[in-house]
Order: C-alpha cells, then structure tokens, then sequence
C-alpha cells in the first residue's frame, strides 16, 4: 500500500516497480487528497487508487489501506512511500519476517545502504528510538520508518485504532501494537534518496518535529492501551 | 449603586437569556451547548435583580472584592464552553476522518462492481 499526498512525480516509478519486484502482490495507492495528477499517475501504472475527498495525513491514508485490507481477506499489509525512498525490492524480507512478528519496521540506519540525518531530527530519533524500544521490548534503531509490514493481528488493530494525528503514523502507531502485545521487529533495509518531492531539512522545522514527537510520544504513553481481544469482541 | 446602573444590569441579563432561549427555540443551538450560556446568563440576573447576592457569596468564598468575583467565574464559564468546544471539534473531525475513508472505500467498491458488470455484459 502507498499513501500519496502531491507524488506524481514519483508514485508511477514506484507503482511499476512494486509490480515488477514483487508479482502477483494488490497494489493499493490511496491518494491524501491530493490536488496533482497523481491518480492519473497511479492509475496508469495499473494500481488501485483509493481516492480520499481531502487530506487526511498519513494516519487516515494508513487506515483506508487497513480497512481495505480487512474487508477483503488480505492477511498481511505493506507500506511503501510514493515518494521513491524505498526499494520495493526489501519488502520480501519485511513479509518473511512476519513469520515469527505482527509487525516489522524497515530500518533505516541498521547498516544497508546510505542514509543519514543530523541535527535536532537525529537527536529526536535517537530520543525516540531508545524510550521506543524500551516500549516494544526489542531493539529498534528507526522508530520513524514509513516502510513497514503488518500481519494479521496488527492489520486488525490497525483498522481500528490507527491513529491519525500528526506523527501518529509512526510513533503512537508503534505504542498502540506494544500495548496490544503485538510482537515487534525491525530489519535492516536500503534507502535511497527520494525520486521527487523536497524533503524537509529546516533547522526550526526540525526542532519543532522534536518537540511534537516528543509530545506525541508522552500522550501516546498516557493514552488507555488498547488490546486486541477486545477489538475481537467488538468486531 | 443607581437606579440607571440597575436597571442597565437586569437588562443586559435578560437580554443573554433571551438571546440564548430564542436561539434553542429555533434549534439554531442544541440543550447540551446552550447549558453553560443559561447558567451563566441566570447568574447574571440573579446578581442584577439581588445586588446583595453578590456580597454575600463573595463572603462566603472569602473574596474581599466582589468584582473579582463575577470576574472569577465569567473566566471560569468562558474556560468550560471553550473546552466544550474543543471535544466537541475532536469528535466531529474523527467522524468527518471515518466518513472520508468510508466514501474512499466504497468508490473502490464501485470501481470494482462497475468492471465486473461490464465484464459480465460483455460476455453476454
């Protein structure tokens, strides 16, 4: 699954790839509102576009993808950033790795490839990483990866109870599958630079994703843990 | 205190209340938001029509002014609606969030129905 929000440049590139890397896989695209072409784009490499009537964010985006997943009989879910930045090659790893996992983080700095950040984004995800880890009882290293796998159990709870607030994507979503005793793990994948779109590297931007990670990491700690025998029960 | 600024005082108290009353008359404001706005608005004439109300409870609550009084609770009302509002917000934009993913998946749906009926058209 891509969440797309203003991609068109790249979602295409990526959509082609996904189906030559990976045969025989549903690629589902859903578009954050987006006001480009990237539905055009996406519908031309023959991907399925779930078409949101505004911006969610990413959250929201995540969970029509959950949603859709449930409704007809997917087991497992992997998210891929339109933007390029991940090698849809990795994610036969991430989906063996579901084996023994609900959930499996691609890892940016677990030694593949060459990616780096500096500054107050390095200290945050540092920050995060540690406080993360220690959450989810196993080392993590990129706690802010986009590229991820969801199994069965963390489909099911991610359908409901993904949450949609800023960062959420990443950091409460990981909170939430820990407290719900989803077991979590991260492996090592490659990352390139994004094929299209700016990244953000401002120095004020980057202390302000500090501070809102920060935020979004203690609420999340404070909010109700939610458990997967109860969203059995209410399904 | 003189007889304009009383008069002026029980006035604008009925003036909240009937504004507010007249607004629930019309369903242009539901019960649950206009609690707080008749509270307050009661209050207000109550204070207006017996000035010495406010004296009293402001011994009562050991405010040496009793100003600081109608202050302390006008800010307290504004404070309570204003979080009111904020969960109300909250509640209203995770609706609006599911509804959009629903309209989302169900167009998905419909693109899929369409394809098979004119597949199946087609075949026929």
């Amino acid at each position: 699954m891509l969440p797309a929000f203003n991609e068109e440049e790249s979602v295409r590139k990526v959509v082609l790839e996904v189906f030559a890397k990976l045969p025989g896989v549903t690629c589902l695209v859903v578009n954050d509102g987006s006001r480009d072409a990237t539905i055009a784009e996406a519908v031309c490499a023959g991907a399925l576009v779930a078409r949101l009537p505004f911006n969610l964010g990413v959250g929201g985006a995540m969970r029509v993808g959950f949603r859709y997943a449930l409704d007809h009989g997917f087991d497992n879910v992997v998210q891929v950033d339109s933007d390029g930045q991940h090698d849809p090659a990795g994610v036969v790893a991430l989906v063996a790795a579901l084996d023994s996992a609900d959930l499996v983080l691609g890892a940016r700095f677990a030694g593949e490839g060459d990616y780096s950040v500096s500054g107050p984004r390095k200290w945050a995800m540092v920050l995060l990483s540690s406080f993360l880890s220690r959450t989810a009882h196993t080392r993590l290293t990129d706690t802010t990866s986009g590229f991820r796998a969801s199994g069965p159990r963390a489909v099911r709870l991610f359908a409901e109870h993904y949450p949609a607030e800023y960062l959420g994507d990443t950091i409460e979503s990981l909170v939430i599958a820990a407290r719900a005793k989803c077991v979590i793990v991260q492996v090592p994948v490659a990352m390139r630079p994004r094929a299209g779109g700016v990244p953000s590297h401002h120095p004020i931007k980057a202390a302000a994703y500090l501070g809102r990670a920060c935020l979004a990491l203690v609420f999340a700690l404070m909010r109700p843990p939610v458990t997967l025998a109860e969203i059995t029960e209410s399904a | 205190m003189t007889i304009a600024s009383y008069i002026f005082g029980v006035f604008s108290a009925l003036l909240t209340l009937g504004v507010v009353i007249e607004m629930l008359r019309r369903r242009r404001l539901r019960e649950r938001h206009a609690v707080w706005w008749l509270v307050a608005g009661t209050l207000a004439l109550i204070i207006g029509v017996f000035p010495t109300t406010l004296i009293w409870a402001a011994n009562l609550v050991g405010v040496a002014i009793p100003l600081n009084l109608v202050f302390f609770v006008s800010l307290a009302v504004l404070f309570l609606v204003c979080i009111q509002h904020s969960t109300e917000l909250t509640a209203l934009e995770a609706k609006t969030q599911a509804l959009a993913e629903t309209a989302a998946l169900q167009e998905l749906r419909i693109e899929a129905l369409e394809v098979q009926l004119r597949q199946s058209h087609s075949a026929s």
